[in-house]
């Protein structure tokens, strides 16, 4: 430990100029330091400041903030007194960064292979040759499949999480001395999150580069860093060793991202005498986009036989990966998607599958709330416009009247009164998402579809917006639909779950029948993918491991589509037949040629 | 009225200058005529193509008629003309785009091919066409430059309309059980102004452009009336002399459009800046 630390933070300060021109600081007296082969990492919540002093590293401010005070020291050399040249002779180089969104770094009009070895020659470091040689090496040590040829295609051609690896392949060629990590799987599923940081550890940590890794997720981070720094509102809270802060946090707020990342499991409300017909059920239903073809099946079908039901005042979660249409359910039943058999039931009365022929009464009881705040509401109306339509539209509310009922609403939401007169654009994510479920709330719903919405979220400002659902429903007696991606979340407030993959319902049950074994194994990869908050569960996790070898698949259209993933696939069995729908004795229903007596209880 | 003077005085400069010359044509167009010292028509000076002088501040005219008074009678057409033209190009063309946008593609693939159509008729030999069949009048004028920039207001409108009805609130208001109309006007038509004010900048200075065209070619206003452009083309045999009666309205037409340019330049550049 003698030997001096190879990148050493001191009293960082970066500045940037406000609208009405004033200085003041982004993130202010920012310590920190790191042996050679450390991996530190950076975590907080968004606006905390992380990716500005990521950004530093490279010795580069955003437009508008610079680098006001502090020195940066990487190897011997001090990244603040070097000119703009040194600097590009550093970055992509010495110094390599890997963006969360690496769909959107890449040019999509050249080869993946083109992109990869382009810092090497632009660097000139080494031949052609010689960099695609390295390259291949990398994509193998990235477990990306067919290494060899996977650099001829175009970065349309792969998904989310390969490209993200392949972005690593392309930092990695220089085999520089820090790498920097932003967030790199946060866009990604938990199946797949989990595949990218297994590649990403085995070549980061064993090529013993020093690596910052930029996140908002503890657990994730707990996998990888050997120091944890705690940020909030650009200053330093908590810094320390990993473990120390993972399981003695000192300081309140860390223990507040703690406490968020991990939901506390609500109790299922007590069920009430029901009447006869359940809320909203789905029967038999199919649906897709484009046209409807001779066959009954749309152009692209995404939704294949899909049966629910939801009771008064029930929470049930729809879960399942990016695309495995859980949106799609919802906007079928919103009526903004006709589908292309099947039938949706209100109260025991079927629905018109589109929008036309739906009575106003029929609209109000069913509201939707999308995932996005950003794009759901109206950037060209204020808060009480917003609120003041559906109350109008519904209600007949008008003038005073509904300006007293939009107030309640905020009161409700726990937002001042005072945003009543405020447009859109100026509102922080957590405060745009309540206004969203606001306007759903007036309309006075029966049912509320929530697609995601708190996945735009940070973990604390989506666990208040949890809390706040959930007293909602306690006392107005809504029942919600609530779809998600993250299994711990719906677990935790959920009194039914569905799982869907590609499309089918995979398992069904109460919420009970999600915390004991056996799972069915799409289910079980969901669940072993969440990484825990401890250091190792990476290596231990048995999830996404290769499936067993298996022969050709036949073209039934109703074999089981997570075959070519199942790590529980049988031979001859799984690629011929279609499986069947049968129960578990823990209460759930699962569509697989397993059962009870051969589902190894993992 | 002070967030208008705040806006204003955040305009980048070249903002300003297009701001202050469209203040001062507007201004001209509506007290112009007061202003002038001496009637339209009337015969004051003693020699054509004078130069100016203390009594005739821009010299005088083929006919010896002052030209700042003609100057500031003329402006009153063109400024008068176009804007009406404009406006009325893009509330036609806006509200055919809106509707193609909620109408769903019954309605937007038939009224869009008719639109390609007739973007493609050329607009000047058109309007000669008109001109030479009816005679030429305001209202046919008027008429006419509205009509040719009907199409391309169209255009645009349309593809930022089709855009905007993509959007999660349009999905959430269809979903809520709106009508199309509402949907058009409340939640598609507020999101669209700023291009479209930028887009009937746009307009304005096509549209005075082609009457000053006509006008130059003894097809716009008639005389004893005139416009920028017939101003122009009367006093065209003064040209080998420099006369002035020649240059002020060629000047005054290039600061009109140049000056509304500048402006709505300005304005979608501020408009971008703020980001959505
Ligand atoms: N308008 C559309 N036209 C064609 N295909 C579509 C359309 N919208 C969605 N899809 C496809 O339907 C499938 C399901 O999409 P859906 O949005 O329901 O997924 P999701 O489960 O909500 O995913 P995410 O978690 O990313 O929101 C995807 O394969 C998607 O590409
Ligand atoms: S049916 Fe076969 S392939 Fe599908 S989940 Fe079950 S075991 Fe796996
Ligand atoms: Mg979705």
């Amino acid at each position: 430990m003698s030997e001096a630390p190879h990148v050493e933070v001191k009293g960082l300060t970066v500045t940037a100029r406000n609208a009405a021109g004033e200085i003041f600081p982004i993130v202010s007296g920012i310590d920190f330091a790191l042996q050679r082969g450390e991996v530190l990492a950076l975590i907080g919540e968004s606006g905390s400041g992380k990716t500005t002093i990521a950004l530093t590293l490279l010795g580069h401010a955003r437009p508008g903030a610079t680098i006001a005070g502090g020195s940066i020291r990487v190897g011997e050399r001090d990244l603040t007194k070097l000119d703009r040249s040194a600097l590009a002779q550093l970055r992509g180089n010495r110094i390599a960064y890997i963006a969360q969104s690496a769909a959107s770094a890449f040019n999509p009009s050249r080869t993946i292979m083109d992109q990869v070895i382009e810092p090497a020659l632009i660097h000139d470091l080494m031949p052609r040759a010689q960099a695609e040689t390295k390259a291949v090496e990398l994509f193998r040590a990235l477990a990306l499949p067919f290494p060899d040829t996977i650099g001829a295609r175009y970065p349309h051609q792969l998904s989310g999480g390969q490209l993200q690896r392949l972005m690593a392949a392309m930092a990695l060629i220089t085999d520089p001395e820090l790498v920097i990590l932003d967030e790199p799987t946060t866009a990604l599923d938990v199946t797949t999150q989990i595949e990218v940081l297994r590649a990403f550890k085995a070549v980061v940590l064993e090529r013993g580069a020093t690596a910052i890794y930029v996140s908002h997720d503890l657990a994730v981070v707990a996998q990888m860093a050997d120091q944890i720094v705690v940020l909030s509102q650009g200053r330093i809270r908590e810094a320390g060793a990993a473990a120390q802060i993972l399981h003695a946090p000192a300081d309140d707020y860390t223990k507040t991202l703690m406490a968020a990342a991990r939901p506390a499991i609500r109790p299922a409300p007590e069920k009430i005498a029901l009447p006869a017909a359940p809320l909203l059920e789905i029967r038999g239903l199919t649906a897709g986009y484009g046209k409807i073809g001779k066959d009954g099946r749309p152009r692209i079908p995404v939704l294949r036989d899909i049966n629910l039901t939801i009771e008064r005042g029930a929470t049930l979660g729809v879960i399942g990966e990016s695309g495995s249409g859980k949106s799609t359910i919802a906007r079928v039943i919103a009526g903004l998607l006709p589908p292309a058999s099947g039938q949706v039931l209100l109260d025991g009365e079927a629905l018109p599958p589109g929008l036309q022929g739906r009575s106003r009464d029929q609209f109000r009881r069913v509201q939707l709330v999308f995932q996005n705040a950003d794009t759901a509401l109206n950037p060209a109306h204020s808060v009480g416009r917003i609120l003041a339509r559906p109350l109008a539209f519904y209600h007949g509310l008008k003038g005073n009247a509904a300006r007293m009922r939009v107030l309640e609403l905020l009161d409700l939401i726990r937002l001042p009164a005072t945003l009543i007169d405020r447009p859109i654009g100026g509102l922080s994510g957590g405060q745009k998402q309540r206004i969203n479920l606001a306007r759903a709330l007036a309309a006075d719903p029966q049912l509320i579809l929530c697609d995601e919405v708190t996945s735009a979220l940070d973990t604390v400002v989506g666990a208040a917006i949890l809390e706040l659902m959930a007293e909602l429903r306690r006392e107005l007696g809504i029942a919600t639909m609530f779809i998600s991606h993250d299994i711990s979340t719906v677990r935790a407030i959920c009194d039914d779950i569905l799982v869907l993959y590609s499309g089918t319902m995979v398992e069904t049950g109460p919420r009970a029948a999600f915390g004991v074994a056996p799972f069915h194994p799409y289910t079980d990869l969901l669940i072993g993918s969440v990484p825990e908050m401890r250091a190792g569960w990476l290596e231990e996790s048995h999830a996404g491991a290769a499936p067993p070898p298996i022969g050709e698949t036949g073209d039934h259209p109703d074999l089981c589509r997570f075959q070519p993933r199942c790590a529980a696939r049988v031979d001859g069995l799984c690629n011929t037949t279609p499986p069947p729908r049968r129960p578990l004795a823990k209460g759930s229903q699962i569509l697989c040629h397993h059962g009870d007596e051969s589902l190894c209880p993992l | 009225m002070g967030n208008a003077f705040q806006r204003a005085k955040a305009l980048p400069l070249s903002g300003k200058v297009g701001l202050a010359l469209v203040i001062f044509w507007l201004a001209v167009a509506l007290f112009g005529p007061m202003l002038a010292p001496y009637p339209v028509g009337a015969f004051v000076a003693y020699d054509v193509f004078d130069a100016q002088s203390a009594k005739h501040w821009l010299g005088s005219d083929y006919l010896g008629r002052d030209v700042l008074s003609r100057l500031l009678s003329g402006a009153r057409y063109t400024v008068g003309l176009a804007a009406a033209a404009a406006l009325l190009a893009s509330t036609t063309g806006t509200a055919l785009a809106l509707t193609a946008a909620v109408g769903g593609s019954k309605v937007d693939e038939p009224l869009s091919r008719f639109m390609d159509m007739l973007i493609s008729i050329p607009s000047k030999i058109f309007s000669l066409v008109l001109v030479a069949a009816f005679g030429s009048s305001l209202g046919l004028l008027l008429l006419i430059a509205a009509f040719t920039y009907v199409p391309g207001n169209y255009r645009i409108a349309r593809a930022l309309a089709v855009n905007l009805a993509q959007m999660d609130y349009v999905q959430v208001a269809r979903a809520r059980g709106e009508g199309r109309f509402h949907i058009a006007i409340a939640e598609i038509l507020p999101n669209m102004i700023h291009p479209l004010l930028a887009d009937f900048g746009l307009r304005f200075v096509f549209i005075v452009l082609l009457l000053s065209g006509l006008s130059f070619l003894g097809l716009g206003v008639q005389p004893p009336d005139a416009d920028l452009g017939s101003l122009v083309r009367e006093n065209i045999s003064g040209l080998g002399e420099g006369a002035l009666a020649i240059l002020a309205p060629a000047v005054a037409i290039a600061t009109l459009t140049v000056g509304v340019n500048l402006l709505i330049d300005a304005i979608g550049f501020s408009g971008k800046g703020k980001g959505r």
